[in-house]
């Protein structure tokens, strides 16, 4: 078959050819970015935390009338009181390991510094989050130590949330040694905290470990983490508790009962308080796992649409030229070529708009990258979108066809 | 005439069933798209104080210096704070408050009852008319409160009604971090979204709800620490709260009422004065580099409508356009095959205007069916984003009336819109060319 006459007749049909080859352009433009924020969002959920994930809950709680942790003498009983909850945790019979801690990945409350090889340095930082507990801390959270050792209780101390103290050695990640120390391994060297003069040795490193901070500010360093032996008394502590297998309810409900019964003069939130890890990461993520549902919602809208447009303009067209189509029946042709010619007008016409859609779909994404600091989009999405708006044309355009070519050819003799 | 065409337009739409059916369920899905996203972004982008916004101010004073960590020279977001306080103490402004986030506990009376947290914010007595702070009971305290660091506190009529089962509580006290506080007002349901007076510490929308006001000389003396960001350039040379008071880290919110644009360029001449005369103290040992934002633009600044909200607002135009479009497509099937009827009635005498008249009603008609879908679709959406949104952000879509009349009047117009061009087609069909036979 020729394309000449599906040229000529679309010729005559100018105003609705436009009509749809835009829809098709501007729905091959939209659905390319919103899939493309979609994949983004999955795959930002879908990155490993580095932990163990199962059985792990986190309890935050404030002392009330605690003394301040400015004083030595405040700080010293901020920490009986820290380590008397967490034996009390430590010896339910549901709970498997305890960790007093400053915070946990995804939980979007952070202490973020930045680490350098030189005392005292005045740039040249490598931004890192800090994780200040005891020596469960690794093995509590389920991490992976790929070189060197673990903490062991002689390298924990402990001091006032506001007091700076020394920190003779701290465990980093692989990402994060990585970037202070790109030849060679880190472990045994010296690094410098927030531009101080005191050193630290590495004496372990992590595979992974990522940080609380789940905005976009922090993805840079979204994965160097660094350990730091040191209980951080405050009127508040935080408490990381794995639970033996199939037990975590149980754990959870006993162990808001065994604080209180510890000390009275306590907080616990009744929602915020003992968070399981699974709830954590649901809250970090809330904002895009909606934004991809909206995007799919969009996308499925449009390609509805479209499909429904063509399918109701290709109808038309076929109502229109019945009599065209008897005349051809009756000259020999086939209800298959009548189909094909339908078929072959909706590539044509959909080729045009993928045409404009691809260049406003590039057009679209540049200016997402330029006003909302989003990434540019490879190339293989618009592929797959091309191929979505191709195979949605011909199979909205199949029903109406297909009728076409049951157009028997007596039609052409009858007159309208 | 009207009764005619609606008459008409109602039997060419029955005829082509499918096709209209069609058209309305494009038009409401699409209206119905856009306007739930519109109903988060209005939301999220509303002016929380709209009659006083463009007189509210945040000063920023660099006390961090140039290149110090901070990204195109410009100065930190909150203020250190000696700088906040010498500001309070020259009170240039129509009101100021500086603030600062707490996080406290509250002991109930009733024995048995545990301890609670609650949220609120160290602020100054002119921090209640500054934002219009509506009470329900008793008032703000006063400067004299300020100045005499008086144990009082404006409690929420939450916290009232959880504290006191509601009821006029001013007079009576309430034990906050172990210390006794008079209650000197209630505000009456008080929670404004975004909190526009302390975005850097909340990030503006925030489940977060202030419920205990406490004048900050008050906190200070107490030893109330900061629940929000503190940012320090260089370590603070003391440890401990009374340290970072001494130091040049930045946590202090601030924020001025200047009525008139000479009092805001005076403001900023004394803002640059002030961090002259440090320089010349030699507390910074660089010229000033300050700033004073209209609360507009801080929000604007500080991003605090969210990205995400305005890329679906941009994705659900598009969809309306696209929707736009392929009503418009489907109008011009339906218009033009029915050339052979337009030829009848132009031949008969009717003029051009009528068979405009007659398919713009027969437009209006579809966009009408469609903007009452619209409007089902949109109050499902708006559910649907409760439940998949961050509650700090879905909370604030609300479905109301207006946006109800919105929806409808946005679908009959568009799909007005959409038939105009179909229209002109078919109003200048030639009759003798479709009066002949085929």
């Amino acid at each position: 078959m020729t394309v000449h006459p599906i040229i000529a007749a679309l010729r005559r049909h100018k105003a609705g050819v436009i009509l749809i080859g835009l829809q098709i352009a501007l729905t091959l433009a939209i659905v390319c970015n919103a899939v493309f924020i979609i994949g983004q969002r999955i795959s930002r959920v879908d990155r490993p935390t580095g932990i163990n994930e199962s059985n792990l809950f986190l309890v935050t709680q404030q002392y009330v009338g605690a003394p301040s942790s400015d004083t030595k003498a405040g700080a010293d009983k901020l920490d009986t009181m820290e380590l008397e909850d967490a034996a009390a945790l430590r010896q339910l019979p549901s709970v498997a390991k305890v960790s007093v801690i400053s915070s946990m990945p995804l939980l979007n409350s952070a202490w973020n510094g930045g680490m350098s090889t030189k005392p005292q340095a005045k740039s040249g930082f490598k931004m890192t989050t800090y994780y200040f507990g005891d020596q469960n801390m690794l093995s509590t959270l389920g991490a992976q130590l790929v070189a060197g050792r673990d903490f062991n209780a002689g390298d924990v101390q402990h001091a006032g949330f506001r007091t700076d103290a020394k920190r003779p050695v701290v465990i980093v990640t692989q990402s994060l040694a990585h970037k202070l120390f790109p030849n060679g391994s880190a472990l045994g060297k010296t690094v410098y905290m927030d531009g101080s003069g005191s050193p630290s040795t590495i004496i372990g490193i992590v595979k992974r470990l990522q940080t609380p901070s789940t905005s976009d500010w922090a993805s840079s360093f979204a994965y160097d983490s660094t350990l730091i032996p040191t209980r951080k008394d405050a009127f508040f502590s935080r408490y990381l508790v794995r639970a033996k297998p199939g037990q975590m309810k149980a754990a959870m409900a006993a162990a808001h009962d065994a604080l209180f019964k510890v000390n009275p003069m306590r907080v616990i939130d009744d929602d915020m308080g003992i968070r399981s890890f699974a709830s954590i990461r649901a809250e970090a993520y809330k904002q895009d796992v909606s934004m991809a549902i909206l995007m799919g919602a969009v996308c499925i809208i449009l390609l509805a649409l479209t499909a429904a447009g063509i399918v109701g303009l290709t109808s038309f067209w076929v109502g229109q030229r019945t009599k065209q189509i008897g005349v051809r029946r009756a000259l020999g042709a086939r209800g298959i070529d009548i189909l094909r010619y339908f078929q072959l007008e909706n590539l044509f016409i959909a080729g045009m708009g993928v045409v404009v859609g691809l260049l406003l779909a590039i057009g679209v994404n540049q200016w997402l990258v330029q006003h909302f600091e989003m990434d540019r989009m490879p190339l293989g999405y618009l592929f797959v979108g091309v191929l979505v708006v191709l195979v949605l044309g011909q199979l909205a355009v199949f029903v109406p066809a297909r009728r076409a070519s049951r157009v028997p050819p007596v039609t052409a003799t009858r007159s309208v | 005439m009207f009764a005619y065409y609606v008459d008409l337009a109602w039997r060419s739409l029955r005829r082509s069933r499918g096709l209209t059916i069609l058209m309305v369920l494009a038009i409401g899905f699409g209206v119905a798209a856009s306007m739930t996203t519109f109903a988060v972004f209005r939301a999220a982008s509303g002016d929380p104080i709209p009659w006083k916004s463009g007189k509210l101010f945040v000063p920023q004073i660099d006390s961090a210096g140039p290149g110090n960590g901070n990204t195109d020279n410009e100065p930190p977001q909150q203020l250190t704070y000696p700088d906040a306080m010498a500001l309070m103490r020259d009170h240039r402004a129509v009101h100021q408050s500086a603030m600062y986030r707490l996080g406290v506990s509250v002991v109930p009376d009733k024995a048995g009852a545990h301890p609670f947290n609650v949220d609120g914010h160290a602020v100054f007595a002119g921090f209640f008319p500054m934002l219009d702070v509506p009470f329900a009971y008793g008032s703000a305290w006063s400067h004299a409160d300020d100045q005499h660091r008086a144990a009082v506190v404006v409690i929420s009529s939450h916290l009232n009604d959880k504290l006191f089962g509601g009821g006029n509580s001013v007079g009576r006290s309430i034990n906050i971090e172990g210390k006794n506080y008079r209650v000197v007002g209630v505000t009456d349901h008080w929670d404004p979204k975004p909190m526009f007076y302390d975005v850097v510490n909340t990030g503006g929308f925030t489940t977060q709800r202030d419920d205990v006001l406490i004048p900050l000389p008050s906190a200070i003396d107490a030893n109330i620490t900061n629940q929000g960001t503190t940012n320090c350039s260089r370590p603070s040379p003391e440890p401990g709260f009374v340290g970072l008071q001494h130091s040049t880290c930045v946590w202090i919110a601030y924020m001025a009422e200047l009525d008139s644009t000479a009092q805001v360029s005076a403001y900023k001449r004394y803002l640059d004065n002030y961090a002259r005369s440090q320089q010349q103290a030699g507390r910074y040992d660089w010229p000033p580099n300050n700033r004073l934002r209209s609360l507009p633009q801080w929000l604007d600044y500080m991003h605090v409508v969210p990205s995400d909200t305005k890329v679906s607002l941009l994705v659900a135009l598009g969809l309306f356009v696209v929707c736009l479009v392929n009503t418009a497509g489907l109008l011009l099937a339906k218009l033009t095959r029915r050339s052979g009827e337009i030829g009848v009635r132009r031949a008969i005498g009717a003029p051009r205007r009528a068979i405009y008249a007659q398919f713009v009603i027969e437009a209006g008609m579809v966009g009408l069916t469609g903007g009452v879908l619209g409007m089902v679709l949109t109050a499902l959406g708006v559910l649907a984003m409760r439940v998949v949104l961050p509650p700090e952000i879905a909370d604030l879509a609300r479905l109301n009336v207006g946006l109800f009349a919105l929806t409808v009047l946005v679908a009959m117009a568009a799909t007005v819109l959409a038939g105009l061009y179909p229209s002109f087609r078919a109003a200048n069909v030639q009759p003798a060319w479709h009066l002949k036979s085929h």
